[in-house]
């Protein structure tokens, strides 16, 4: 079922603002995830699609029906917290019929259902345990267990794998993500991981504040963050941001780039499809990845001030006459601290912000 | 062994044996006495005889007073229990400024409005009430004096439980009267057979709300009724006295015992159990 | 007091109440228990205050139309010797039992068990556990039995028979009765507190040389100086209303055991002075009112 926001404010009782304004379509089967640092909204906003929190303005759309108003029972949604919330005093089956008791399903067929689907989430053996007796990765799959009991048409997870260790998570994140394919069922889930939610899900919005900065899948958010903020959050290794001025071209980059970009007092060609959305003078900031920065000899030079392995690759920082700049360089080709590089983006890998208000300058 | 340390130890035996002998003496006599043909007020050896227990069914009031006890305990337990269960949830729930400072009220209110310092008002509201020597006036007067510790204990142990289970129960379509039921008291038992034990422990010993507020000995319980069994006068049957003294204080032993090995010994704010 | 508590349903109904919002029903759910506590709690608290005003009776002329005499029944209370000497006898039982007996050989207890056998402890904690719940009615004759002139046990042990103690001492039987009755809580609140003292401190202190006596002052009593004020204030303030003594006593011989409980009770109900009665329990309510605020405050200091 597709889940449509429509500038959804809440101000909560103390008069702090956790959502403002926001408006938001989760398609239909849509694997969805809310991003963003603690205290941006994402789990507010995922508790309002649920029911927990109301709006203090705005509408929220389940399908075709406004659950504004309604309370969590009525909106058909299932929601696996963060801490499972499986009920210690009942058994695992009884927790996976929990949803179908409240819907006075007889008792015989509760059972039976709860049964279907423990075994589907290879909870067999386990139906009589209590919750305390379940290892972290069983106790996430009860709660999954439960939640798929309800037979819901929205799924809602908040941040379904923090409470995993790190070599558990690998693997429940590929078990979540097939049985979102397979179940094929709305599902949104909140993470403060944008690698978790790079991995997971088929887009996703970054927020900040109680605002949405950027919606898109997870190519588009990695590859063209729409904001500075964007920019900053998404990657294993944070963007590099220059701050830049655009100045005319001369030479011969005049006639074949047309501007230019300053950078630590090294010109860098504008991308062509831009170029007419810039004037010299423009304060801009330069973004790119350290995995897009290529060793060249007229680039952005520095000196090795720290190299730290990763495994496959490196990460070099470097000191410029302007702002620090990161780097990752390939295995067996790291340079020795103290050293001189020079480096300059890939081509079609820079990204120009303005300085302003940091927004992606993008094509007319 | 060094001198001083022997010195030290025999001290601590001397210690113990004197405080051992000084809380079992007074004591003995509650275990001997019952089976001691013709018991004095003496402790003595006893003959481990049962006929002293044919005196409880002798005395009309012995056995009814038991009862009568059992009642008023009980009532007051549920009332106490039920009321007390779903003020807590309620204020462990409320997001609201100053419902601390309600309950540190309340707290107040009970451990400053003793029976003893509000006996004579009570007795004429009960009067006003016509709920003079009349069950339901005990047991209102007991559970108003209960409540806001039991509440104020309940509340702590709903606390520390995760609002999320709540939460979950509400997003599958649970009421505010199934989420009471279904999860949060299953999951504050140990809160709820506290106050209920020590609900049914404070009736059950209470001596002055009883006394005050009885007029007809057939309705009395057990407190009121063993009293008169020792200051009626003539010569006090002691084998009465000393069967019904152990009947009646043998509940209250176990109950202790079972809560203490169940939920181990806790504090809640000074309550005394 | 009553009027700060009819506060409560209306600020209850600023927040979230249980249930998904319907503030009616978290208002509905406190309702019952409020109703008990102010009719059954406060409106008697109150009363007291009105009826301490008036020359009330049992019986007789002033029973149907009791006449509102101001505050004579206070500084008649005040200064009536009666009262004042009631008054001192509960101050003496409160020192003498509490104060000193029940947090010294609590304290006492607690500190030495520690280190005991384990069989020694379970005996030592079971007696005095058992002596503080058995029912009050219970060990008042258990002590009117141990303590009586012609065949008690006490007589008996020293061989001093005929020795009525409850009529040449009743004050001090009555006080270590009530240490008897009551050292249990002191006990086991010391005996938290100790288990609640950092090994480590006491390890340091022992590995500067400090004996025993010196751990003691400069380890376990300044860390568990908290625990000491909480006992002696709740333990002052239960034994001052303890009505046990009436039950033992009657306040006999003559009132030389009447303690401020059982003097009220014989006022007010054999002796029918309700007015008089009222106002000395609003004296009492006052003094367990600054008993109780000055637990509270250490009891808010610690949360």
């Amino acid at each position: 079922m597709r889940v449509s926001l429509e500038e959804v404010t809440k101000v909560f009782d103390g008069g702090v603002t956790a959502l403002d304004g926001l408006s938001l379509d989760i398609e239909d089967g849509e694997f969805f995830a809310l991003l963003g640092p603690s205290g941006c909204g994402k789990t507010t906003l995922l508790r309002t699609i649920a029911g927990l929190e109301t709006a203090s303005s705005g509408a929220v759309r389940i399908g075709e029906r406004d659950v504004t108003r309604l309370a969590p029972g009525e909106r058909d949604v299932a929601m696996v917290f963060q801490d499972y919330a499986l009920f210690p005093h009942m058994t695992v089956a009884d927790n996976i019929a929990y949803p179908l008791r409240i819907k006075k399903v007889g008792r015989a067929e509760r059972r039976a259902k709860a049964a279907d689907t423990g075994a589907s989430l290879s909870l067999a053996g386990l139906m009589e345990r209590r919750p305390a007796q379940l290892s972290g990765g069983q106790q996430q799959r009860v709660a999954l267990a439960r939640a798929m009991a309800a037979q819901p048409t929205v799924f809602l997870l908040d941040e379904p794998l923090s409470n995993l260790d790190a070599r558990l998570r690998l693997e429940a994140r590929t078990f979540l993500k097939k049985l979102q394919h397979d179940l094929g069922v709305t599902t949104v889930f909140v993470t403060h991981d944008q690698a978790e939610a790079l991995a997971l899900a088929d887009r996703i919005a970054v927020m900040e504040s109680g605002r949405i900065r950027q919606v898109g899948t997870a190519r588009e958010v990695f590859q063209r963050p729409a904001n500075v903020f964007v920019a900053g959050f998404i990657g294993s290794t944070p963007m590099n941001l220059l701050h830049g001025e655009c100045v005319a071209g001369d030479g011969e980059a005049a006639t074949a780039w047309g501007h230019q970009v300053d950078v630590a007092g090294v010109r860098l060609p504008v991308p062509e499809e831009i170029v007419t959305e810039l004037n010299p003078g423009d304060k801009v900031i330069v973004g790119v990845r350290p995995e897009y920065f290529a060793e060249t000899e007229d680039g952005i030079g520095g000196q090795v001030e720290i190299v730290e392995n990763l495994g496959t690759t490196s990460l070099v920082t470097l000191t410029t006459e302007g702002p620090r700049i990161q780097v990752t360089v390939p295995e067996g080709r790291e340079p020795a601290p103290g050293t001189t590089m020079h480096v300059s983006p890939q081509p079609g890998r820079m990204l120009v912000y303005r300085a302003d208000d940091g927004e992606l300058i993008d094509a007319p | 062994m060094s001198p001083v340390e022997l010195l030290r130890r025999i001290g601590f035996y001397v210690f113990v044996a004197v405080v051992t002998a000084f809380f079992a003496l007074p004591m003995l006599w509650l275990v001997t006495a019952p089976f001691t043909r013709n018991p004095s007020l003496s402790v003595s050896w006893p003959d481990f005889t049962l006929g002293n227990f044919k005196h409880l069914t002798d005395d009309p009031n012995a056995l009814p007073s038991l009862y009568n006890s059992a009642v008023l305990s009980l009532w007051t337990m549920l009332i106490t229990v039920a009321a007390a269960a779903l003020a807590a949830y309620a204020l462990s729930r409320v997001r609201v400024p100053g419902r601390d400072g309600i309950l540190y009220l309340l707290l107040l209110l009970s451990s400053v409005i003793t029976g003893t310092a509000a006996m004579v008002p009570i007795f004429q509201l009960m009067f006003k009430l016509h709920l003079l020597d009349k069950d339901l006036g005990v047991i209102l007067v007991m559970t108003g004096g209960l409540l806001p510790a039991a509440i104020f204990i309940l509340k702590d142990f709903m606390d520390s439980m995760p609002k999320s289970y709540e939460e979950s129960a509400r997003v599958f379509g649970a009421n505010s009267f199934q989420v009471l039921g279904h999860v949060v008291l299953p999951n504050v038992r140990p809160g709820l057979a506290t106050i209920a034990v020590w609900a049914v422990v404070n009736v059950w010993g209470n001596f002055l709300m009883p006394f005050l507020l009885y007029r007809t000995p057939e309705k009395q319980p057990a407190a009121v009724t063993l009293n008169n069994f020792y200051t009626e006068g003539g010569q006090p049957n002691l084998a009465l006295i000393s069967t019904f003294s152990l009947l009646y204080s043998i509940p209250v032993v176990i109950m202790f015992l079972f809560v203490s090995r169940r939920y181990g010994f806790r504090f809640h704010g000074g309550i005394k159990a | 007091m009553a009027e700060e508590t009819g506060l409560l349903p209306q600020r209850s109904l600023g927040g979230e109440v249980p249930g998904g919002g319907d503030r009616r029903q978290g208002l509905a759910f406190v309702v019952p228990a409020l109703v008990l506590i102010t009719v059954f709690l406060i409106l008697p608290a109150l009363w007291t205050l009105y009826l301490g005003l008036t020359d009330y009776r049992l019986t007789g002329v002033q029973a149907a139309h009791p006449k509102v005499v101001g505050t004579s029944n206070y500084t008649h209370a005040l200064g009536d010797k009666e009262f004042r000497d009631a008054l001192g006898r509960t101050l003496l039982f409160v020192l003498g039992s509490a104060i000193i007996g029940q947090n010294i050989l609590g304290f006492v207890l607690a500190w030495t068990l520690r280190s005991a056998r384990r069989w020694v402890r379970t005996l030592v904690e079971t007696l005095v556990l058992l002596a503080w719940i058995l029912p009050g009615v219970v060990v008042a004759w258990l002590w009117i039995a141990f303590l009586k002139d012609q065949g008690g046990t006490l007589n008996t042990i020293l061989h001093t028979p005929g020795h009525d103690w409850w009529f040449d001492h009743p004050m001090g039987s009555l006080i270590v009765f009530n240490v008897w009755r009551g050292t249990a809580f002191s006990m086991m609140l010391f005996a938290a507190a100790l288990s609640s003292v950092p090994p480590s401190q006491l390890e340091s202190a022992r590995l500067a040389g400090a004996g025993s006596r010196q751990q003691l002052r400069d380890v376990v009593i300044p860390s568990i100086r908290g625990h000491i004020l909480t006992n002696t204030l709740l333990i002052s303030l239960w034994t001052f209303n303890d009505f046990t003594p009436y039950l033992i006593t009657k306040g006999e011989p003559h009132g030389a055991s009447a303690v401020l409980p059982v003097y009220i009770y014989l006022t007010a109900l054999p002796g029918e002075r309700l007015g008089f009665a009222s106002a000395i329990s609003l004296i009492m309510l006052v003094i367990n009112l600054l008993l109780a605020l000055a637990y509270i405050r250490i009891l808010r200091r610690r949360a």
